[in-house]
């Protein structure tokens, strides 16, 4: 018996219409495809951004919303500072960069820049070099190369401390305070501390003398020692000349005798000053001599 | 002579520029499938190397996309119904280009039917002891006598098979060799102009640009003989589903084509009628339990034939195999007589060699093989098609030769008469030679 139910129909030749058939065409053309997957939509989405971005409260809206997304972040606990740490520093000059330090605690972590907290670090003549590192676990790491010092200069009127290339590292009350370390003074004289330093090595037999150098004019040195004698240097090579008169006291012993200034600032021709009981000696022995001669 | 292939030279233009974009469809139309195959060329074929050989040009392209699909509209290898046949096309250059991700705007194209005719055709000239030039080659080709082809018919094929200088015979180059006559010989295969310009339309109307055009049984004797079968003589029988096709290689060329307007088909449309059963029914038992020759195991193998009408008699029918190959049997013995007389009116005894190749759809058929030796001659063997980079294994058999041999046609085409150079266009440099002759000569 045939069954009740249509048969199902012949299935349908597969042919695509024609106009499926270039639609397919059409969309296999790269420059068609490229033109519809990527210029039609982003051409769609910047002109919707565009025509929404007009209205300027709406621009508002996006900025504020990005500042209040921004804040909510930095706000969160992980990104807390609470504390500053300073290692390799004196107490005092730790003290005073704490002082000095833009910061605030507690502070987010965003709102601090290493950089210019370096900066400020730096700006104290103390300072040598620094270090600053922003710790996620909430604490600024502030690492302090203190500056040595290794000369005092007296200039008016007070005395600094440098450190062996010349840079001012603080101010100091009292000569006694540091009565280790060489003093030197006149105009310019922190701007020539390596060679000063070099001339102070160079004294060796004479150190427990050396009261101190001073800078004469801005370019040459004069050793001044106890009882008022003095030794001027030349510009050019001061250790060499310095090394000089030291010869000559070796051999003469000059600086133990009654003379107030040894000048060898012509290495080829130094010269003497004699002390005024030295002067009247001399002449009284001259005038003996001479009478002698005339009897 | 010349401005009749004015249609075939804009045709190898148009493949040039579809070689350079890289991308061309193969459309092998048949009585019984359309099969398109997307072909791409990347870049200069790789130096023959020592081991490996040119590879038939092969190494050039790659197939990218493949389909197949039934036939509509055509029968013995004509189009019919255009719109039929432009669905079926539409079809398969859709389907192939969806494989292949590219589009295709080249198309060439093979035609089965369409009463193939060749001709032999001679011609000579007087070169005068000068040197074998290319204008000389294009003007002793021009030379030729073109028989009457008659009213309605185009040319489809005219290859030069053979040159001959001064009694020196099958040179395959004449050029640069010195001479006093030139002869040569030319295969020129005519076919039914309407078939011709059906195509044409109907390439044209699915958007595409017809890149060439190849008689499929000569494109099915590229794929199918190996190169001592061309060289040496073959014949190459293309049976398709509408038409069985043949064509002679000699010495490389193709020298006769024709076609026998029985196949596939009526091996099934007989066995329909015999038994009273659809057609598709008939050609899948044709495909399934097919054969040539019975043996006594055939009687005990029944079939059935299994209907829907209602009649529990009609629908129960069995018949043994046998009965099967008696009705499959006279037709096929039919087209393989038909392919005999017209290899003898083609003179193939004469060939050096009398090898035989049956390929195409209708080859596959149990048994052809001792069937065609009874008729055909001794050596006789089933051709499979060439394999190509990048043809998937489902089109691989015998069917595909003509789509395959497409390819390799696409690939490297054969030197046509249209690629030579119109004698009546390079008259004017020939002018101004003589006039530079003459100065010469003068002053």
């Amino acid at each position: 018996m045939r069954s009740v139910r249509r048969e199902p129909p012949l299935r349908s030749d597969p042919a695509p219409s024609r106009a499926a058939y270039r639609v397919t065409r059409l969309w296999l053309s790269p420059f068609f495809r490229f033109f519809v997957r990527v210029v039609i939509p982003l051409a769609v989405v910047i002109g919707l951004a565009g025509a929404w971005a007009l209205n300027s409260s709406h621009r508002a809206a996006v900025i504020a919303w990005v500042d209040e997304k921004r804040g909510s972040i930095a706000d969160r606990p992980e990104f807390v500072m609470r504390q500053m740490i300073i290692s390799g520093a004196a107490p005092e000059l730790s003290r005073e960069i704490r002082e000095k330090m833009p910061v605030k605690f507690p502070v987010s972590w965003f709102e601090l820049d290493a950089e210019e907290l370096r900066s400020v670090v730096l700006s104290f003549d103390a300072v040598k070099d620094a270090t600053v590192t922003l710790d996620l676990g909430g604490a600024v790491r502030v690492e302090v190369t203190e500056r040595v010092p290794a000369i005092l200069w007296r200039t008016h009127g007070r005395i600094e401390m440098l450190d062996d290339t010349g840079h001012r590292v603080a101010l100091i009350d009292r000569r006694d305070g540091r009565s280790d370390l060489p003093l030197i003074t006149g105009d310019g004289a922190d701007k020539a501390v390596p060679e000063a330093l070099a001339v102070f090595g160079a004294a060796g037999p004479i150190a427990h003398r050396v009261r101190g150098l001073m800078r004469q004019g801005a370019r040459r040195w004069d050793v001044v020692l106890d009882r008022g004698q003095v030794i001027q240097l030349p510009e050019n090579r001061p250790v060499a000349a310095l090394e000089r008169v030291l010869a000559l006291q070796d051999a003469k012993d000059i600086l133990g005798r009654d003379i107030v200034l040894v000048d060898i600032r012509r290495p080829t021709r130094p010269t003497m000053r004699l002390g005024e009981g030295a002067v009247g000696y001399l002449e009284m022995t001259r005038a003996f001599e001479r009478g002698l001669s005339t009897q | 002579m010349t401005g009749l292939y004015e249609s075939q030279r804009a045709m190898r233009q148009i493949r040039q520029t579809a070689i350079q974009r890289g991308v061309v469809a193969i459309l092998d139309i048949g009585s019984s499938k359309v099969t398109c195959l997307i072909l791409r060329f990347d870049g200069e074929e790789a130096a023959p190397s020592e081991d490996i050989g040119a590879m038939a040009g092969q190494a050039r392209f790659r197939i990218i996309g493949a389909a197949t699909t039934r036939a509509r509209g055509v029968t013995f290898g004509e189009l019919d119904v255009i719109q039929e046949g432009e669905r079926a096309i539409r079809t398969v250059v859709q389907a192939a280009q969806k494989m292949a991700e590219t589009r295709v705007d080249h198309a060439i194209v093979s035609m089965a039917g369409a009463r193939p005719r060749s001709y032999g055709l001679v011609g000579s000239i007087d070169l005068g002891g000068a040197e074998v030039a290319e204008h000389d080659i294009a003007r002793v080709l021009a030379s030729c006598d073109v028989p009457p082809i008659g009213e309605g018919r185009a040319v489809l094929h005219a290859q030069p098979v053979n040159f001959a200088l001064d009694h020196r015979s099958g040179l395959a180059d004449p050029r640069g060799q010195v001479g006093n006559r030139l002869t040569t010989d030319m295969h020129l295969l005519s076919v039914e102009d309407r078939c011709v310009r059906d195509l044409l339309h109907c390439v044209n109307r699915c958007d595409l640009e017809l890149a060439g055009l190849a008689s499929s049984s000569y494109v099915a004797g590229i794929s199918s003989l190996v190169e001592d079968e061309q060289k040496i003589g073959a014949v190459c029988i293309d049976m398709g589903g509408g038409t069985t096709g043949l064509s002679i290689f000699l010495r490389n060329h193709m020298i006769y084509a024709d076609a026998v307007r029985i196949g596939g088909l009526h091996v099934t449309q007989d066995i329909s009628r015999g038994l009273g059963i659809p057609m598709a029914m008939a050609e899948r038992i044709k495909t399934v339990h097919g054969g040539l020759t019975a043996t006594g195991r055939d009687d005990r193998e029944m079939i059935e034939l299994k209907s829907d009408t209602g009649d529990w008699e009609h629908d129960s029918r069995e018949i043994s195999r046998s009965e099967l190959i008696g009705i499959m049997r006279p037709r096929v013995e039919e087209i393989l007589e038909e392919v005999r007389l017209r290899l003898d009116a083609a003179g193939f005894e004469h060939l050096p060699s009398q090898k035989i190749v049956l390929t195409g759809g209708a080859s596959q058929v149990p048994g052809l093989a001792q069937t065609a030796s009874r008729i055909l001659g001794q050596q006789v063997r089933l051709g499979r098609p060439l394999r190509v980079l990048g043809l998937p294994q489902a089109a691989t058999g015998p069917a595909f030769a003509a789509a395959v041999g497409l390819c390799l046609f696409a690939a490297h085409p054969q030197d046509e008469w249209w690629d030579f150079a119109d004698p009546s266009m390079v008259r004017g440099p020939q002018s101004l030679r003589r006039m530079v002759r003459w100065f010469r000569e003068n002053w």
